[in-house]
């Protein structure tokens, strides 16, 4: 136990391992983010209500069907990422072409209205989520007590997070969908349907919320505001790691949990802005993110 | 000289009628969180218990013009200020209710001296407002962070609890909470081996509760409210906090929280509360009235509780001939008369502007004791009015003559 900064190293690991988990989370959210402004150059703001959704979503089917978390963590996804598509034909889809700002307006818009219904019908304060019984319990690493969902969490979404990366960077339907990105024209011209190919990607990119939503209702309240807070983070990770770059999305997410738990530590009335103020500093440094090509 | 008189006689009648107007009418504003983690505690449900207070009280009945505003003051002290000046100032308001959030509450007390209107604050709970920032205006009705110490960190460090640690949300409620119950720790014999802050709203409690469980503390004192207790009391329970000998103290929970939280995860938590629904016949037929009409069919929390119970006694100064336009006056008179209502029974007000009435150290039950809906907890022990609020004697409050 050898003291560092004022704290022992023991509690050092403890913090870093829980920033670690904290980073999943916001891997997974900008993750869904980046895919979507990267191809279909949305700035999706109704991301937060969307992983709220995933976890109200996981709520009813307990609830109501009493289908428990395992068949809840694919079927939210498919629930709310349908949805996403339907919101993509009938809304999303009018504004292409346009400056993203229209785009971002319509989002936002969509995000207060879905929260203000949520909590109208289902109140503040939010409803339990049971932990699912395999995962109860934890381990005692020495150092921490490791509830076992978190480590679920962290080993679970790097394993998405990855697979996501693999998916547009190295497959041939990613590399169908990075060219209709960079030339729909062309890529129509392959006999490509790049319309629906834009809904489905936005369908997946809405999925990936829905899904840290389902992973985030046994630890934290499922409640309609749940994605109100995170989502301002979540889009400062977004720009660090540079908008539109999965990878830089997926490491940057981890990387600012990872800061966020220390400053915890260290000086907690910052815990909150630490993140803003490393977003400011990017900026000031590297305009297109860490991550990101220069324009 | 005529015309003189006659245009004088006018105008007197143009500035008399609006006088006369003003008499019979009182305009309520309903100042608390409407949208945030606080929504359940106040929320629509104190708009709901102010309505029931004007209709319980029959005033109109009387020939008075009662009116009910709400607003969301969004827990930020500065929309909070401009929806205050904007009522005082477009004449939409007499007297303010609820204030759930300290911030908000300290500086719409300021406001309300200074515009010389009423400031009734139930959902408020840092002790300053009955401290060393009381004002002739206001009246704290409901709770306060000494009550809130007083019972439950009384309890627990009575009960073997000596040291703790705090985990406090990062404004001016955590901070005097923290305060207040630290006082109370270390007059029954306890200590403080240290704390550590988490802003308002915030989702994960982990690293907190880490630390807390580092500090080997007995009791963890959870200095927070509303959804962010909900949260690191859900969590404590994930780390295996509360399995391992240390016992969690919600130093601020409502029964909406317990709703939320489920008696599983909430069971066996001591919580202290001046109001519940549960206690005695009066309470209940007040609670029933409420949850006929309250969202999901709720019963009230003590925060709504108190909103109703205070403007019971506010409309009972205005008929008793406290003039309306004189807020000092009306809380004034509220002070001299004794309260009774069904939600909160025979109680009085000092002259520090604290309500004075007991508090109930609750125990959460557990799911198998539940028999009916919203029956979450029972009576510990009851701490009598005298004993249940910061004595006179220690108060900073300039209002108090010693």
């Amino acid at each position: 136990m050898i003291p560092l900064l004022g704290i022992t190293t023991q509690a050092l690991f403890a913090q870093l391992l829980l920033g670690l988990i904290n980073g999943a989370f916001y891997a997974l959210l900008s993750l869904g983010l980046a895919v979507i402004f990267g191809m279909l150059n949305i700035v999706n703001f109704a991301h937060g209500a969307l992983y709220m959704m995933g976890a109200f979503f996981a709520w009813f089917l307990l609830h109501y069907f009493e289908i428990g978390y395992w068949p809840a963590l694919v079927l939210a996804p498919l629930g709310v990422g349908l949805l996403g598509m339907v919101i993509e034909r009938t809304m999303l889809h009018r504004l292409a072409g346009l400056d993203p700002i229209y785009g971002l307006l319509l989002t936002f818009g969509i995000a207060l209205i879905v929260q203000g219904l949520f909590q109208n019908a289902y109140g503040a304060s939010g409803m339990p989520y049971p932990m699912p019984d395999l995962l109860k319990g934890g381990q005692n690493l020495g150092f921490m007590y490791l509830p076992n969902y978190r480590a679920w969490v962290v080993v679970f979404s790097i394993a998405v997070c990855l697979a996501t990366w693999f998916a547009i960077e190295k497959t041939r339907l990613g590399a169908t969908l990075r060219a209709a990105t960079e030339n729909p024209e062309l890529t129509r011209a392959f006999g490509v349907n790049v319309p629906r190919l834009i809904t489905l990607t936005y369908g997946f990119g809405v999925a990936l919320a829905a899904l840290a939503g389902v992973l985030a209702a046994p630890i934290y309240q499922v409640r309609p505001l749940m994605g109100a807070d995170f989502i301002i983070v979540v889009f400062a990770v977004v720009v660090i790691g540079g908008m539109g770059s999965i990878m830089g999305s997926i490491l940057t997410g981890f990387l600012l949990g990872l800061v966020e738990g220390l400053t915890k530590v260290f000086y907690p009335q910052a815990a909150n802005v630490v993140v803003f103020v490393i977003m400011v500093l990017v900026l000031l440094v590297k305009p297109a993110g860490l991550f990101g090509k220069q324009a | 000289m005529k015309h003189i008189l006659q245009a004088g006689a006018a105008l007197a009648l143009i500035l008399a009628v609006p006088a006369l107007a003003q008499e019979k009418t009182i305009r309520i504003g309903v100042l608390t969180d409407m949208s945030g983690p606080y929504a359940d505690v106040g929320g629509a449900g104190s708009t709901l218990a102010a309505e029931l207070a004007v209709e319980d009280s029959g005033i109109k009945a009387r020939g008075w013009t009662v009116s009910v505003v709400s607003a969301d003051h969004q827990n930020k002290v500065d929309v909070a200020s401009n929806v205050t000046r904007e009522w005082f100032d477009q004449g939409k308001a007499d007297v303010i209710v609820d204030t759930l959030n300290s911030g908000v509450a300290l500086a719409v007390s300021q406001i309300v001296k200074e515009k010389n209107k009423v400031l009734l604050n139930s959902g408020a709970a840092s002790s300053d407002l009955t401290g060393k920032s009381c004002s002739p205006n206001t009246i704290a009705w409901t709770y306060d962070t000494f009550s809130q110490a007083n019972g439950t960190g009384r309890a627990l460090t009575k009960a073997g609890g000596d040291s703790w640690y705090f985990i406090t949300a990062d404004y001016a409620f955590g901070k005097a909470l923290e305060r207040d119950t630290t006082a109370v720790v270390t007059a029954n014999g306890g200590k403080v081996l240290g704390d550590t802050m988490a802003p308002l709203n915030n989702a994960d409690f982990s690293s907190q509760l880490l630390q807390a469980q580092a500090s080997k503390a007995k009791v963890i004192g959870l200095a927070n409210a509303g959804a962010d207790s909900v949260n690191s009391i859900k969590q404590a329970a994930e780390f295996g906090i509360t399995q391992s000998g240390q016992k969690l103290a919600a130093l601020l929970i409502f029964i909406s929280d317990v709703h939320a939280l489920g008696l599983k995860a909430a069971q066996g938590l001591e919580f202290t509360e001046t109001y519940y629904w549960d206690v005695n016949d009066q309470t209940r037929a007040f609670a029933d009235r409420f949850s006929k009409r309250s969202k999901n069919a709720a019963k009230p929390t003590m925060v709504q509780a108190g909103v109703y119970s205070s403007l019971r006694h506010y409309l009972k100064a205005v008929e008793a001939g406290a003039p309306v336009a004189d807020g000092a006056g009306v809380v004034a008179r509220m002070k001299s008369l004794p309260t009774d209502d069904q939600a909160f029974g025979k109680g009085s007000i000092r002259e520090d502007g604290r309500k004075i009435h007991p508090a109930y150290l609750l125990q959460v039950k557990k799911p198998e004791e539940s028999k009916y809906p919203w029956d979450y907890a029972r009576i510990v022990a009851t701490i009598p009015a005298e004993e249940a609020f910061r004595p006179l004697s220690q108060s900073e409050c300039p209002l108090v003559k010693k």
